[in-house]
């Protein structure tokens, strides 16, 4: 689905003076968000940055009527809401969860499972900004391998939890990644989303000038570096289907990727690893092994002769 | 009018058929588990038209009713012990959203150890979460309290939701008559869905976002105020359903034998009715003493309390749930409400796990606090029944224990 820039909804999705802090990456998420799906939606947040970015009740700074919810109760609360919508004869409301990479991954990903395993009719939107940003910069599974935060001062010794891999293994209608870096391919990937009946999952790289310790003016720099290096391939996988987002199946060859170092050495974050050799070789191995596992996914979920040769021998 | 034998369970899958609910979600729990069997039966049978959603736990459960009742459905869930304590933060988040919900509550103990059978502690536990909370004697009284709790939740005065306790296995498996009243009437007497608000598309709300210190303070006055309405949205509810479907209960309290009554027991749930045994008996010797049994723990029914016992010269209190480190649950809220009043005032513990307490014993026990009483008047705020396997090797009041 290609998306033009011309007809994209000019209206206005955030006010000025959101709360959202300079450079933030899920106020840009938002505004695509909108931009893809028009006025027929509705927004579930569990708690995380996007709470806080609406601003101080009774007034709110995002065009949205939103359901604020406990942590841990994205998922199932939109999946009620859908099926209260459909209940009371209003099949055609979207339900929007706008859930950070804690309450996706972590605390919310109980809920997030089931109503993926119930294919409940809702799209479910992780903005992931690789920590608990609101709370002051923790870590969660989703943070890579070798980050500051402020409960791994030394570097995260283990590799971020591959929630998108989780969801296609749910067997669900729809699973994309895509970046704030690269606005129209969100666009594309919600407004396609929107079309399929049953749960559909978008995880967002939403780069977070404050945790991540770069220059605020550098968000969608940086979400396009990380494509760029390979370390976060840009795909759908959409019935059974497979397949690299066109802009993304470039780095697929090593030897078109941007060496990771110049990803990391925006980022204050890496500040502690980038002069050694050793640490930066075991990113390097962690982007190989990604796109092994792309390899892997190609081949498995291909409607050609050869995926069920593939499969038929494991 | 069709009269069946029901468990308690069933007697709530039936009134939530005749509420004429949209969505239900649930999580099996034991005793709870018939109630979502029932109604997955009847909706897969075209029997009930709504929606049911499976979920994978009890948080997911009451978050998937309240997000459907948030779009404007009206929604049911029922859990239990473990699975009610699981909800716990949602059961507060939906009392703050004002958003009106029904939930039955199969009352049983918590663990450790594992035990499946009566106590009060699970639903006692959510008392101050801002939801209405009323708890059943029988099976009749299940069905008609929850067909009302619809009522009483969805009153502008009240908008708060709403759960119904019964009895683990005394009550949700335990069969008895009850009158199931005809759809059309229930029609005629319950109004289509009523809430303070829905979250759409076209409704522009937001709900829950950060508010100032003081709007969320006066948020909490308001639920305060809107517990005090709830009082009198009860008693109404009670007496019109009286009048139609022909069971009154009392409201917020049940009177059983007060009229001329010196001597009060105040107790709650299905062994009120061992407590209104032994009253008749004590009654045939001419003891003067009534049950007053409380049907709605919150809102609290202080002034009808006030009102019944105000001449009373004692009251003793059966609690089937203890605030450790204090007294038991009803004991405290008893004698907060009876602080203006000088009489007797004694509290028991008992029956905790299921741990079974008759109709005589609840007798012996009267009779032994109408004697202290007659000898001066005595406050004493926690005693204990033990069961009899240990009874007599060890002292009543856990007071004691450190003593020796």
């Amino acid at each position: 689905m290609t998306v033009n820039i011309k007809r994209i909804p000019k209206k206005k999705f955030l006010m000025p003076g959101n709360a959202a802090c300079p450079g933030c990456p899920e106020t840009m998420g938002m505004r695509y968000l909108k931009m893809a799906l028009g006025d027929n939606f509705v927004m579930v947040i569990p708690a995380g940055c996007s709470s806080v970015i609406q601003g101080i009740a009774p007034r709110s700074g995002i065009y949205a009527p939103i359901l604020n919810i406990v942590f841990a109760a994205g998922a199932s609360a939109a999946a009620g809401m859908k099926a209260g919508f459909e209940s009371i004869g209003r099949k055609d409301v979207e339900v929007v969860v706008w859930a950070g990479d804690g309450g996706t991954g972590d605390i919310g990903f109980q809920a997030l499972s089931g109503a993926a395993e119930r294919d409940d009719d809702i799209l479910y939107i992780c903005v992931d900004n690789e920590a608990y940003m609101n709370t002051g910069i923790q870590r969660s599974s989703l943070t890579p391998y070798g980050a500051w935060t402020t409960t791994t001062w030394t570097g995260k010794r283990e590799h971020k939890k591959n929630i998108p891999l989780i969801m296609i293994a749910h067997g669900v209608k729809y699973v994309a990644t895509a970046s704030v870096g690269y606005p129209t391919d969100f666009i594309a990937k919600v407004k396609k989303a929107s079309q399929i009946r049953g749960f559909k999952y978008i995880h967002l790289l939403a780069p977070c000038p404050v945790g991540w310790r770069f220059d605020p003016a550098l968000t969608g720099e940086i979400g396009q570096l990380a494509v760029k290096t390979g370390l976060f391939p840009l795909y759908e996988y959409e019935n059974g289907k497979f397949q690299l987002s066109p802009l993304a199946r470039r780095y697929k060859d090593p030897s078109n990727r941007v060496p990771v170092v110049e990803y990391l050495k925006l980022q204050g974050r890496y500040k502690h690893l980038i002069n050694k050799p050793e640490e930066i070789k075991k990113i390097e191995e962690y982007i190989e092994s990604i796109w092994y596992m792309i390899d892997v996914l190609e081949k498995a979920f291909n409607p050609k002769e050869e995926a069920r040769k593939l499969l038929g021998s494991l | 009018m069709v009269v069946k034998t029901l468990t308690g369970n069933y007697a709530v899958a039936y009134a939530v058929k005749l509420a004429r609910v949209n969505v239900v979600s649930a999580y099996p729990i034991t005793p709870q588990t018939t109630i979502v069997e029932k109604l997955s039966e009847m909706i897969e049978k075209g029997e009930l038209n709504a929606r049911m959603i499976r979920v994978e736990s009890e948080h997911s459960a009451l978050a998937a009713v309240y997000g459907a009742a948030s779009a404007g459905a009206r929604a049911f869930t029922a859990t239990s012990s473990h699975g009610l304590l699981y909800m716990h933060e949602v059961v507060w988040w939906a009392a703050g959203s004002r958003i009106p919900l029904v939930m039955a509550v199969v009352t049983r103990a918590i663990g450790p150890p594992w035990n499946i059978h009566v106590d009060h502690q699970d639903i006692l536990d959510q008392r101050d979460s801002g939801w209405i909370i009323a708890v059943a004697q029988e099976n009749q009284e299940v069905l008609d309290l929850t067909l009302q709790a619809f009522k009483i939740s969805e009153d502008p005065r009240v908008y708060l939701p709403m759960m119904v306790g019964l009895d683990g296995f005394i009550l949700s498996h335990t069969t008895a008559p009850v009158d199931i009243p005809d759809q059309e009437l229930v029609d005629s007497w319950l109004p289509p869905r009523r809430q303070p608000y829905i979250i759409a598309p076209e409704s522009e709300v937001v709900m829950g976002n950060i508010a100032p210190d003081e709007d969320h303070f006066m948020m909490r006055y308001s639920m305060a105020a809107s517990m005090e309405a709830a009082k009198k949205v009860i008693e109404e509810v009670d007496k019109e359903y009286g009048e139609i479907f022909g069971r009154s209960y009392g409201g917020l309290v049940e009177c059983y034998k007060c009229e001329d009554a010196e001597y009060f027991v105040v107790i709650m749930g299905s062994w009120a009715g061992d407590a209104k045994k032994a009253v008749d008996t004590l009654r045939e010797q001419n003891i003067p003493v009534g049950v007053v049994r409380i049907r709605f723990v919150r809102p609290w029914p202080r002034e009808k309390l006030l009102e019944i016992l105000s001449g009373a010269k004692g009251v003793l209190v059966f609690d089937r749930a203890v605030s450790m480190g204090s007294t038991g649950i009803l004991f405290s809220e008893v004698a907060q409400t009876l602080y203006p009043l000088n009489i007797s005032l004694k509290g028991l513990v008992a029956g905790l796990a299921g741990v079974d307490v008759g109709p005589s014993r609840i007798e012996a026990e009267i009779l032994k606090f109408i004697k202290q009483a007659e000898e001066g008047a005595i406050y004493t705020p926690t005693e204990w029944i033990l069961p009899e396997k240990y009874a007599g090797r060890y002292p009543s009041s856990p007071k004691e224990v450190i003593a020796k």
